[in-house]
Protein backbone atom coordinates (compact mmCIF):
# COMPACT_ATOMS: atom_id res chain seq x y z
CA UNK A 1 0.00 0.00 0.00
CA UNK A 2 0.59 3.41 0.00
CA UNK A 3 2.61 5.03 2.44
CA UNK A 4 0.14 7.38 4.86
CA UNK A 5 0.09 9.56 8.03
CA UNK A 6 -1.38 7.25 11.11
CA UNK A 7 -3.16 9.26 14.05
CA UNK A 8 -4.37 7.19 17.14
CA UNK A 9 -7.73 9.39 17.74
CA UNK A 10 -7.99 9.82 21.56
CA UNK A 11 -11.69 11.11 21.64
CA UNK A 12 -14.46 11.46 18.66
CA UNK A 13 -13.68 15.39 19.09
CA UNK A 14 -10.07 14.84 18.93
CA UNK A 15 -10.63 12.54 15.66
CA UNK A 16 -13.75 15.46 14.13
CA UNK A 17 -10.73 17.43 14.38
CA UNK A 18 -8.63 15.60 12.39
CA UNK A 19 -10.86 14.73 9.75
CA UNK A 20 -11.07 18.34 9.20
CA UNK A 21 -7.64 19.51 8.69
CA UNK A 22 -7.48 18.54 5.05
CA UNK A 23 -5.87 16.12 3.06
CA UNK A 24 -7.61 13.07 2.14
CA UNK A 25 -8.18 11.67 5.23
CA UNK A 26 -9.92 8.55 6.26
CA UNK A 27 -11.13 6.92 9.52
CA UNK A 28 -10.33 3.26 10.24
CA UNK A 29 -11.97 1.16 12.09
CA UNK A 30 -12.04 -2.58 11.91
CA UNK A 31 -9.96 -2.35 8.58
CA UNK A 32 -11.46 -5.41 6.81
CA UNK A 33 -12.16 -3.16 4.53
CA UNK A 34 -10.07 -0.46 4.32
CA UNK A 35 -6.98 -2.45 4.95
CA UNK A 36 -7.68 -5.20 1.68
CA UNK A 37 -8.48 -1.66 -0.12
CA UNK A 38 -5.28 0.14 0.72
CA UNK A 39 -3.32 -3.41 0.46
CA UNK A 40 -4.61 -3.74 -3.52
CA UNK A 41 -3.76 0.22 -4.05
CA UNK A 42 -7.69 1.21 -4.32
CA UNK A 43 -7.88 3.62 -1.70
CA UNK A 44 -4.43 5.87 -1.04
CA UNK A 45 -5.54 8.42 1.53
CA UNK A 46 -2.89 10.96 3.09
CA UNK A 47 -3.86 10.48 6.44
CA UNK A 48 -5.54 7.74 8.32
CA UNK A 49 -7.43 8.10 11.67
CA UNK A 50 -7.43 5.04 14.03
CA UNK A 51 -10.78 5.23 16.09
CA UNK A 52 -9.62 1.71 17.75
CA UNK A 53 -8.69 3.67 21.18
CA UNK A 54 -12.16 5.41 21.50
CA UNK A 55 -13.29 3.33 24.14
CA UNK A 56 -16.50 5.20 24.48
CA UNK A 57 -17.48 4.19 21.06
CA UNK A 58 -17.66 0.62 21.65
CA UNK A 59 -20.80 -1.21 23.53
CA UNK A 60 -24.30 -2.89 23.75
CA UNK A 61 -27.22 -0.83 25.75
CA UNK A 62 -30.37 -1.97 26.28
CA UNK A 63 -33.06 0.74 27.06
CA UNK A 64 -36.82 0.22 27.33
CA UNK A 65 -37.68 0.66 23.48
CA UNK A 66 -34.68 -0.71 22.03
CA UNK A 67 -30.71 -1.44 21.76
CA UNK A 68 -27.97 1.31 20.94
CA UNK A 69 -24.75 -0.12 19.55
CA UNK A 70 -21.87 1.70 19.77
CA UNK A 71 -20.19 2.32 16.23
CA UNK A 72 -16.74 0.65 17.11
CA UNK A 73 -18.33 -2.54 18.34
CA UNK A 74 -16.86 -6.10 17.10
CA UNK A 75 -19.79 -7.48 14.61
CA UNK A 76 -18.69 -10.62 17.13
CA UNK A 77 -19.80 -8.29 20.18
CA UNK A 78 -22.98 -8.20 18.89
CA UNK A 79 -22.92 -11.85 17.76
CA UNK A 80 -22.78 -12.83 21.58
CA UNK A 81 -24.36 -10.11 23.58
CA UNK A 82 -26.87 -11.80 25.75
CA UNK A 83 -29.60 -8.60 25.17
CA UNK A 84 -29.13 -8.86 21.50
CA UNK A 85 -29.95 -12.38 21.34
CA UNK A 86 -33.25 -12.20 23.54
CA UNK A 87 -34.79 -9.17 22.14
CA UNK A 88 -33.19 -8.68 18.92
CA UNK A 89 -31.74 -12.37 17.49
CA UNK A 90 -32.28 -11.31 14.01
CA UNK A 91 -29.74 -9.01 14.62
CA UNK A 92 -27.37 -10.90 16.84
CA UNK A 93 -27.97 -14.20 13.89
CA UNK A 94 -26.65 -11.43 10.91
CA UNK A 95 -23.69 -10.25 13.00
CA UNK A 96 -22.67 -13.64 13.52
CA UNK A 97 -22.77 -14.68 9.38
CA UNK A 98 -20.93 -12.02 8.28
CA UNK A 99 -17.26 -13.07 7.06
CA UNK A 100 -15.47 -15.50 9.27
CA UNK A 101 -14.84 -15.38 12.69
CA UNK A 102 -11.77 -13.41 12.51
CA UNK A 103 -13.61 -10.80 10.19
CA UNK A 104 -16.36 -10.88 13.04
CA UNK A 105 -13.28 -10.17 15.77
CA UNK A 106 -12.32 -6.78 14.11
CA UNK A 107 -15.23 -5.43 12.05
CA UNK A 108 -16.98 -2.99 13.35
CA UNK A 109 -21.07 -1.74 12.48
CA UNK A 110 -20.02 1.96 12.14
CA UNK A 111 -17.43 1.01 9.21
CA UNK A 112 -19.39 -1.66 7.80
CA UNK A 113 -22.10 0.94 7.50
CA UNK A 114 -20.19 4.19 6.52
CA UNK A 115 -18.57 1.74 3.75
CA UNK A 116 -21.85 0.82 2.47
CA UNK A 117 -20.76 -2.25 -0.05
CA UNK A 118 -23.92 -3.08 -1.94
CA UNK A 119 -22.86 -7.20 -0.63
CA UNK A 120 -22.59 -6.11 3.53
CA UNK A 121 -25.32 -7.26 5.58
CA UNK A 122 -25.52 -4.65 8.40
CA UNK A 123 -27.06 -2.25 5.77
CA UNK A 124 -30.14 -4.87 5.65
CA UNK A 125 -30.50 -4.68 9.23
CA UNK A 126 -30.59 -1.04 9.70
CA UNK A 127 -32.48 -0.54 6.75
CA UNK A 128 -34.90 -3.41 8.04
CA UNK A 129 -35.17 -2.69 11.30
CA UNK A 130 -35.89 0.83 11.16
CA UNK A 131 -32.84 1.97 13.31
CA UNK A 132 -31.09 5.33 13.67
CA UNK A 133 -27.71 6.37 12.80
CA UNK A 134 -26.18 8.31 15.15
CA UNK A 135 -23.22 10.75 14.35
CA UNK A 136 -21.28 13.63 15.69
CA UNK A 137 -23.44 16.01 14.49
CA UNK A 138 -27.37 14.92 14.01
CA UNK A 139 -29.18 11.77 13.61
CA UNK A 140 -29.87 9.81 10.62
CA UNK A 141 -33.02 7.53 10.14
CA UNK A 142 -32.51 4.76 8.05
CA UNK A 143 -34.43 5.49 5.28
CA UNK A 144 -31.97 8.60 4.46
CA UNK A 145 -28.57 6.93 5.33
CA UNK A 146 -27.60 4.88 1.88
CA UNK A 147 -27.50 7.21 -1.16
CA UNK A 148 -25.73 4.21 -3.28
CA UNK A 149 -22.95 2.09 -4.09
CA UNK A 150 -20.30 2.68 -1.29
CA UNK A 151 -22.52 5.79 -0.85
CA UNK A 152 -24.15 7.42 2.53
CA UNK A 153 -25.70 10.67 3.87
CA UNK A 154 -22.58 11.07 5.64
CA UNK A 155 -20.82 14.51 5.53
CA UNK A 156 -17.29 15.03 5.53
CA UNK A 157 -15.82 15.52 9.03
CA UNK A 158 -18.92 13.41 9.87
CA UNK A 159 -18.55 10.19 12.35
CA UNK A 160 -20.84 7.47 13.28
CA UNK A 161 -21.11 7.32 16.62
CA UNK A 162 -23.95 4.78 17.34
CA UNK A 163 -26.80 2.76 15.83
CA UNK A 164 -30.42 2.57 17.81
CA UNK A 165 -32.47 -0.60 17.11
CA UNK A 166 -36.51 -0.02 17.71
CA UNK A 167 -36.94 -3.97 19.50
CA UNK A 168 -39.36 -5.41 16.01
CA UNK A 169 -41.84 -7.42 17.27
CA UNK A 170 -40.41 -10.26 14.85
CA UNK A 171 -37.79 -10.16 12.42
CA UNK A 172 -34.91 -12.75 10.53
CA UNK A 173 -32.44 -12.39 8.27
CA UNK A 174 -31.44 -15.15 5.76
CA UNK A 175 -28.69 -14.69 3.56
CA UNK A 176 -27.51 -16.44 0.23
CA UNK A 177 -24.33 -16.49 0.89
CA UNK A 178 -21.13 -16.15 -2.19
CA UNK A 179 -20.24 -19.78 -1.13
CA UNK A 180 -16.14 -18.57 -1.86
CA UNK A 181 -16.41 -15.11 0.05
CA UNK A 182 -19.45 -15.54 2.09
CA UNK A 183 -20.89 -11.91 0.96
CA UNK A 184 -24.49 -12.00 0.27
CA UNK A 185 -25.41 -12.61 -3.24
CA UNK A 186 -28.71 -11.83 -1.71
CA UNK A 187 -29.39 -10.77 1.54
CA UNK A 188 -33.13 -10.33 2.97
CA UNK A 189 -34.26 -8.97 6.40
CA UNK A 190 -37.96 -9.46 6.88
CA UNK A 191 -39.25 -7.29 10.27
CA UNK A 192 -42.46 -6.84 11.32
CA UNK A 193 -41.54 -3.17 13.50
CA UNK A 194 -43.48 -1.11 15.61
CA UNK A 195 -44.30 1.18 12.50
CA UNK A 196 -45.03 -1.51 10.40
CA UNK A 197 -43.98 -4.60 7.79
CA UNK A 198 -40.05 -3.65 6.52
CA UNK A 199 -38.17 -5.87 4.19
CA UNK A 200 -35.32 -5.06 3.26
CA UNK A 201 -32.71 -6.41 0.35
CA UNK A 202 -29.00 -6.85 0.46
CA UNK A 203 -26.34 -7.89 -2.53
CA UNK A 204 -28.66 -7.92 -5.09
CA UNK A 205 -28.41 -4.14 -6.38
CA UNK A 206 -26.19 -1.14 -6.09
CA UNK A 207 -27.24 -0.85 -2.65
CA UNK A 208 -29.54 -1.82 0.20
CA UNK A 209 -33.52 -1.44 -0.64
CA UNK A 210 -37.10 -2.09 0.73
CA UNK A 211 -39.31 -4.18 -1.58
CA UNK A 212 -43.16 -1.67 -0.66
CA UNK A 213 -44.98 -4.62 -2.85
CA UNK A 214 -43.75 -7.25 0.13
CA UNK A 215 -44.13 -4.93 2.94
CA UNK A 216 -47.70 -4.34 1.68
CA UNK A 217 -48.71 -8.29 1.17
CA UNK A 218 -47.02 -9.11 4.70
CA UNK A 219 -48.79 -5.96 6.50
CA UNK A 220 -52.27 -7.81 4.95
CA UNK A 221 -51.11 -11.39 5.91
CA UNK A 222 -47.62 -12.59 7.41
CA UNK A 223 -46.80 -15.47 5.87
CA UNK A 224 -44.38 -17.07 2.89
CA UNK A 225 -47.10 -17.75 0.75
CA UNK A 226 -47.52 -13.77 0.90
CA UNK A 227 -44.52 -13.03 -1.28
CA UNK A 228 -44.37 -16.23 -3.12
CA UNK A 229 -45.66 -14.25 -6.25
CA UNK A 230 -43.65 -11.34 -6.04
CA UNK A 231 -40.97 -10.83 -8.39
CA UNK A 232 -38.72 -7.46 -8.13
CA UNK A 233 -37.41 -6.46 -11.62
CA UNK A 234 -34.40 -7.59 -12.93
CA UNK A 235 -33.79 -4.47 -14.54
CA UNK A 236 -31.03 -2.86 -12.12
CA UNK A 237 -30.11 -5.79 -10.21
CA UNK A 238 -26.80 -6.99 -10.14
CA UNK A 239 -25.39 -9.12 -12.67
CA UNK A 240 -22.02 -10.80 -12.30
CA UNK A 241 -20.43 -14.36 -12.30
CA UNK A 242 -21.35 -15.35 -9.50
CA UNK A 243 -25.56 -14.42 -10.32
CA UNK A 244 -27.37 -13.09 -13.18
CA UNK A 245 -29.85 -10.43 -12.27
CA UNK A 246 -32.64 -12.90 -13.30
CA UNK A 247 -31.26 -15.39 -10.66
CA UNK A 248 -30.81 -12.25 -8.12
CA UNK A 249 -34.36 -11.56 -8.45
CA UNK A 250 -35.31 -15.14 -7.90
CA UNK A 251 -33.12 -15.53 -4.97
CA UNK A 252 -34.98 -12.23 -3.23
CA UNK A 253 -38.11 -13.98 -3.65
CA UNK A 254 -36.57 -17.32 -2.10
CA UNK A 255 -34.81 -15.44 0.76
CA UNK A 256 -38.24 -13.16 1.38
CA UNK A 257 -40.25 -16.66 1.72
CA UNK A 258 -37.48 -18.21 4.11
CA UNK A 259 -37.14 -14.72 6.28
CA UNK A 260 -40.75 -15.06 6.62
CA UNK A 261 -40.96 -18.06 7.64
CA UNK A 262 -37.98 -17.90 10.34
CA UNK A 263 -39.36 -14.91 11.78
CA UNK A 264 -42.65 -17.00 12.69
CA UNK B 1 6.48 5.34 14.33
CA UNK B 2 7.04 3.79 17.50
CA UNK B 3 5.24 0.51 18.33
CA UNK B 4 5.33 -1.43 21.92
CA UNK B 5 3.20 -4.35 22.68
CA UNK B 6 3.81 -7.83 24.71
CA UNK B 7 4.54 -10.81 22.28
CA UNK B 8 4.06 -13.91 23.21
CA UNK B 9 3.90 -12.59 27.17
CA UNK B 10 7.68 -10.61 26.21
CA UNK B 11 7.18 -7.33 25.63
CA UNK B 12 8.72 -5.68 22.22
CA UNK B 13 9.27 -1.95 21.19
CA UNK B 14 9.89 -1.01 17.47
CA UNK B 15 9.97 1.85 15.08
CA UNK B 16 8.01 0.92 11.98
CA UNK B 17 6.35 2.77 8.87
CA UNK B 18 2.22 3.57 9.72
CA UNK B 19 1.68 1.34 6.58
CA UNK B 20 3.55 -1.72 8.41
CA UNK B 21 0.94 -4.81 8.14
CA UNK B 22 1.03 -6.78 11.31
CA UNK B 23 2.13 -10.37 9.33
CA UNK B 24 5.04 -8.17 8.51
CA UNK B 25 5.95 -7.10 11.90
CA UNK B 26 5.61 -10.61 13.09
CA UNK B 27 7.37 -12.32 10.40
CA UNK B 28 10.08 -9.32 9.58
CA UNK B 29 10.78 -7.68 12.46
CA UNK B 30 10.12 -9.78 14.97
CA UNK B 31 11.40 -13.02 13.10
CA UNK B 32 8.27 -15.17 14.39
CA UNK B 33 7.58 -16.55 10.90
CA UNK B 34 5.15 -19.90 12.39
CA UNK B 35 2.60 -16.89 11.02
CA UNK B 36 2.13 -17.55 7.05
CA UNK B 37 1.58 -14.92 4.66
CA UNK B 38 -1.07 -17.15 2.04
CA UNK B 39 -3.58 -15.29 0.36
CA UNK B 40 -2.59 -11.79 1.26
CA UNK B 41 -6.25 -10.85 0.92
CA UNK B 42 -7.56 -11.96 3.87
CA UNK B 43 -8.97 -14.87 3.00
CA UNK B 44 -7.14 -18.21 4.06
CA UNK B 45 -6.80 -17.29 7.28
CA UNK B 46 -2.88 -18.86 7.17
CA UNK B 47 -1.86 -15.58 9.03
CA UNK B 48 -4.21 -15.63 11.84
CA UNK B 49 -2.91 -14.53 15.76
CA UNK B 50 -4.61 -13.96 18.87
CA UNK B 51 -4.92 -10.29 19.42
CA UNK B 52 -6.08 -9.66 23.07
CA UNK B 53 -6.91 -12.91 23.24
CA UNK B 54 -9.18 -12.78 19.89
CA UNK B 55 -7.96 -14.53 16.77
CA UNK B 56 -7.72 -11.78 13.76
CA UNK B 57 -5.81 -12.11 10.30
CA UNK B 58 -2.64 -10.01 10.88
CA UNK B 59 -2.32 -9.74 7.28
CA UNK B 60 -5.44 -7.37 6.72
CA UNK B 61 -4.45 -4.93 10.61
CA UNK B 62 -1.49 -2.61 10.85
CA UNK B 63 0.86 -3.39 12.90
CA UNK B 64 -0.27 0.26 14.75
CA UNK B 65 -3.86 -0.94 15.38
CA UNK B 66 -1.87 -3.90 17.72
CA UNK B 67 -0.23 -1.18 19.73
CA UNK B 68 -0.36 -1.54 23.30
CA UNK B 69 -2.03 -5.16 22.82
CA UNK B 70 -1.10 -9.06 23.82
CA UNK B 71 -0.20 -10.73 21.06
CA UNK B 72 0.09 -14.12 20.92
CA UNK B 73 1.89 -16.18 17.89
CA UNK B 74 1.94 -19.83 17.19
CA UNK B 75 5.40 -19.95 19.09
CA UNK B 76 3.20 -19.10 21.98
CA UNK B 77 0.86 -21.85 22.22
CA UNK B 78 2.83 -24.50 23.21
CA UNK B 79 4.05 -24.37 27.39
CA UNK B 80 7.33 -23.11 27.77
CA UNK B 81 8.41 -26.36 28.74
CA UNK B 82 7.51 -27.94 25.23
CA UNK B 83 4.83 -29.60 26.17
CA UNK B 84 2.08 -29.17 23.15
CA UNK B 85 -1.08 -27.42 23.43
CA UNK B 86 -3.97 -29.90 23.40
CA UNK B 87 -5.02 -28.54 20.22
CA UNK B 88 -2.00 -29.04 18.83
CA UNK B 89 -1.53 -32.44 20.30
CA UNK B 90 -4.70 -33.52 18.88
CA UNK B 91 -3.56 -31.95 15.16
CA UNK B 92 -0.70 -34.42 15.69
CA UNK B 93 -3.04 -37.36 16.60
CA UNK B 94 -5.21 -37.41 14.22
CA UNK B 95 -3.48 -36.22 11.29
CA UNK B 96 -4.84 -33.06 11.14
CA UNK B 97 -2.24 -31.86 8.91
CA UNK B 98 0.03 -32.49 5.44
CA UNK B 99 2.10 -29.72 4.19
CA UNK B 100 1.45 -27.52 7.53
CA UNK B 101 1.03 -23.73 5.57
CA UNK B 102 -2.55 -23.92 7.01
CA UNK B 103 -1.95 -25.05 10.27
CA UNK B 104 -0.46 -22.51 12.46
CA UNK B 105 -3.62 -20.38 11.56
CA UNK B 106 -5.63 -23.09 12.11
CA UNK B 107 -4.64 -23.59 15.25
CA UNK B 108 -4.36 -20.54 16.84
CA UNK B 109 -8.32 -20.49 14.96
CA UNK B 110 -9.17 -23.30 16.57
CA UNK B 111 -8.13 -22.19 20.09
CA UNK B 112 -10.35 -19.19 19.74
CA UNK B 113 -13.21 -21.55 18.50
CA UNK B 114 -13.31 -23.85 21.55
CA UNK B 115 -12.72 -20.71 23.92
CA UNK B 116 -16.23 -19.05 23.02
CA UNK B 117 -17.52 -22.32 22.35
CA UNK B 118 -16.44 -25.32 24.81
CA UNK B 119 -18.33 -28.38 23.70
CA UNK B 120 -18.53 -27.47 19.97
CA UNK B 121 -20.47 -29.42 17.48
CA UNK B 122 -18.89 -31.18 14.28
CA UNK B 123 -21.47 -28.50 12.30
CA UNK B 124 -20.41 -25.37 14.76
CA UNK B 125 -16.73 -26.40 13.97
CA UNK B 126 -16.72 -26.78 10.17
CA UNK B 127 -19.01 -23.21 10.32
CA UNK B 128 -16.42 -21.36 12.86
CA UNK B 129 -13.43 -22.50 10.69
CA UNK B 130 -14.97 -21.21 7.48
CA UNK B 131 -11.91 -18.10 7.86
CA UNK B 132 -9.18 -21.02 7.40
CA UNK B 133 -8.63 -22.86 3.88
CA UNK B 134 -6.73 -26.18 3.42
CA UNK B 135 -5.32 -27.12 0.55
CA UNK B 136 -4.51 -30.39 1.46
CA UNK B 137 -6.56 -32.68 4.07
CA UNK B 138 -10.14 -32.37 3.14
CA UNK B 139 -10.92 -31.00 6.48
CA UNK B 140 -11.82 -34.03 8.17
CA UNK B 141 -9.07 -34.79 10.16
CA UNK B 142 -9.02 -31.23 11.00
CA UNK B 143 -12.28 -31.20 12.42
CA UNK B 144 -11.45 -34.30 14.56
CA UNK B 145 -8.99 -32.65 15.67
CA UNK B 146 -10.83 -29.88 17.01
CA UNK B 147 -13.55 -31.70 18.64
CA UNK B 148 -11.16 -33.92 20.68
CA UNK B 149 -8.89 -30.84 21.41
CA UNK B 150 -12.42 -29.33 22.88
CA UNK B 151 -13.20 -32.24 24.93
CA UNK B 152 -9.80 -31.97 26.63
CA UNK B 153 -9.77 -27.99 27.24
Amino acid sequence: MYAFKYHKAASVADAAAALSRGGDVKLLAGGQSLIAALKLRLSAPSDLIDLGGIKELAGIKLEGSGITIGAMTRYAEVARSVEVQAKIPALASLAGGIGDRMVRNMGTIGGSLAHDDPVADYPAAVLGLNATVHTNQRTIAADDFFKGMFETALQAGEIIVSVSFPLPRRAAYIKFKNPASRYAIVGVMAAETGGGVRVAVTGAASGVFRVAAMERALAANWSPDAVAGIIVPADNLNADLHASAEYRAHLITVMARRAVQAAS
Amino acid sequence: MKLSMTVNGKPVSAEVEARTLLVTFIRDSLRLTGTHVGCDTGQCGACTVHLDGRAVKSCNLLALQADGAHLRTIEGLAHPDGRLHPMQEAFREYHGLQCGFCTPGMLMSAVDLVQNHPDPSEETIRAELDGNLCRCTGYHNIVKAVKAAAAKM
